[in-house]
């Protein structure tokens, strides 16, 4: 049985309005037989903190193209994607990238 | 004269009000297929010592150990391709021309418009309806007339990228659209040029160096690109003219530092700043992709190629319109005019957010923003009943009521109308929707000249 974890969620470049316009959220992650990864964590946060229209956030099992994700500052092709297992404090970041100028 | 004469690849009529200094003059692109750029541009001249007039003009930098004579003897003889001249654009060149680059390149296929005042800061008033390249090629040469400065009044496009990229140095991704972003960062893998790429909306900006010492390119970040309903734009989203002039401003430096041979500091990071929280954080990012399709060992992309196609979007940043409804279901400006003189019974549901309803509204009408709508949110609905029934015992009963949906240009009062459509009968009685064509802004164009337009 895996610890409870506590992460600090953050979005932004726009993927926060997907999230009443809330940028940082602190999550608590519960006790469940697996370790929480990132792709778990994906559904987690579909069915707890994203309410409408998945599609703009989601597609499949990871995040749309457009959306970068940061676990601790750093890109999260460095810390093994979807496969990586989450720690106790971490900050994930989901940021969408901008166009405009 | 510090100018050079380039050969135009095509015979351009010398226009009589044309000025005798005119530099590197590039004629619009005339017609689609016609390349509107010059050909080779000559090589800037290397040289070994400034004038006593440069040491005088650049001596608060010359006296920075990390710059230097040298440093400035290697940016004078570096060129720098700036791709749009736009709220990035502007500081960028501006900087780049005051601390003395040999060549400007400027490329911007728009022309000047009153709400670009707020933040492309090199246009003036009186610029407006003038093309943006020339524009900024005329603001530069007043800063510092040392510089060249070569204006293409034309998009860049796959079939001429590659070649005005290989004769620059340096490119500045300064651009409004997926589609470009792709397009100049493949050109710049092939010509093997490193690209300083700047973008930002809304309170946020983004800054990273890419194909450049061995770093990734836009591709082994972003193989594929977003859906295109997932982006947004300025004009939708908003943006502060300071926030892109500290982004432009950063890419100005690290293109600076590029030059004249300090290296960057945003190869394989990228730089995020949040306006609002004041913050700004450095990421650390993926080395260059072994399996991108571009700059990988094995690449599937060995030309350019249709970037609109592969996005699904245009490479500009105007707003799209959306034809989600059968034309029974649309009505025009003009209709609903007359509607609007004949008394007809009716209710004008305008579905804006509150920040635009705040700029300018129709005072007649009730306003649900399409979000509410979109959760069904209970009490807006009752509102939106109440409405109606007012409305229906206006007329003693007599008429149904249809509900005529507004919103700034046409496309989220198409998604209101859907939405209500959609609502259950038994519960909310059939209500009959239909949006407004080209909304407010059609409105203030065809029937209201007096209406904000924003
Ligand atoms: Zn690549």
């Amino acid at each position: 049985m895996a610890a409870p974890v506590s992460l600090q969620v953050e979005f932004g470049g726009g993927a926060e309005l997907l999230f009443d316009g809330v940028k940082k959220h602190q999550v608590t992650l519960p006790c469940q037989p697996e370790p929480w990864d990132i792709r778990s964590l994906l559904k987690w946060i579909k069915q707890n903190l994203l309410k409408e229209r998945p599609e703009l956030f989601i597609q499949g099992e990871s995040v749309r193209p457009g959306i970068l994700v940061l676990i601790n500052e750093a890109d999260w092709e460095l810390m093994g994607e979807l496969d990586y297992k989450l720690q106790d404090q971490d900050n994930v970041l989901f940021i969408s990238t901008l166009h405009g100028g | 004269c510090p100018c050079v004469r380039v050969p135009v690849a095509a015979a351009v009529p010398v226009s009589p009000r044309s000025r005798p200094c005119p530099c590197v003059r590039v004629p619009a692109a005339p017609a689609e297929g016609a390349l509107g750029f010059p050909a080779e541009l000559p090589p800037l001249p290397a040289r070994s010592a400034l004038s006593a007039a440069e040491i005088l003009r650049y001596s608060r930098q010359l006296v920075l150990p990390e710059l230097g004579v040298r440093g400035q003897l290697r940016l004078a003889r570096s060129s720098v391709l700036v791709v749009g001249c736009g709220g990035l654009g502007c500081p960028l060149a501006q900087y780049l021309a005051a601390a003395g680059v040999g060549r400007l390149g400027l490329v911007d296929h728009d022309v000047v418009e009153t709400s670009n005042l707020q933040r492309q800061v090199l246009h003036g008033e009186a610029r407006r309806g003038r093309p943006k390249a020339r524009s900024a090629a005329a603001a530069l040469r007043r800063l510092n007339s040392a510089v060249q400065y070569v204006p293409y009044r034309a998009a860049l496009r796959p079939r001429s990228a590659l070649r005005l990229v290989r004769q620059y140095d340096i490119v500045a991704d300064c651009s409004d659209n997926v589609p470009t972003r792709y397009l100049v960062s493949d050109a710049c893998v092939l010509a093997g040029k490193p690209l300083v790429s700047g973008s930002a909306l809304r309170l946020e900006g983004q800054l990273v160096v890419y194909n450049y010492r061995g770093g990734p390119c836009y591709r082994c970040l972003f193989p594929e690109p977003p859906p295109p309903d997932t982006v947004t734009n300025c004009a939708d989203g908003g943006v502060l003219g300071v926030v892109t002039g500290i982004i432009g401003c950063m890419q100005a430096l690290e293109v600076l530092k590029i030059a004249s041979g300090m290296g960057s500091s945003f190869n394989r990071h990228m730089l995020m700043f949040d306006a609002l929280e004041g913050r700004f954080r450095n990421i650390k990012l993926r080395p260059r992709k072994a399996d991108c399709a571009v700059c990988g060992d094995r690449p599937s992309i060995t030309c350019l190629q249709d970037y609109e196609a592969f996005c699904g979007s245009s490479a500009t940043d105007k707003c799209r319109s959306l034809r989600l409804l059968p034309g029974g279901d649309r009505i025009s400006v003009q209709q609903y005019k007359e509607l609007l003189d004949a008394r007809a019974p009716h209710v004008l549901l305008d579905v804006r957010p509150q920040v635009e309803v705040d700029i300018c509204r129709l005072q007649h009408a009730l306003h649900i923003p399409l979000r509410k709508l979109e959760d069904k949110d209970e009490e807006s609905l009752q509102r939106l009943q109440k409405r109606i029934g007012e409305e229906k015992r206006r007329t003693d009963d007599q008429t149904s009521v249809p509900v005529y949906v507004v919103c700034k240009l046409g496309n989220d009062s198409q998604k209101a109308v859907k939405i209500l459509q959609e609502l259950p009968a038994e519960e909310f009685g059939s209500v009959l929707a239909k949006d407004i064509k080209g909304g407010l802004m059609a409105w203030a164009t065809k029937i209201d000249p007096t209406f904000p337009q924003y």
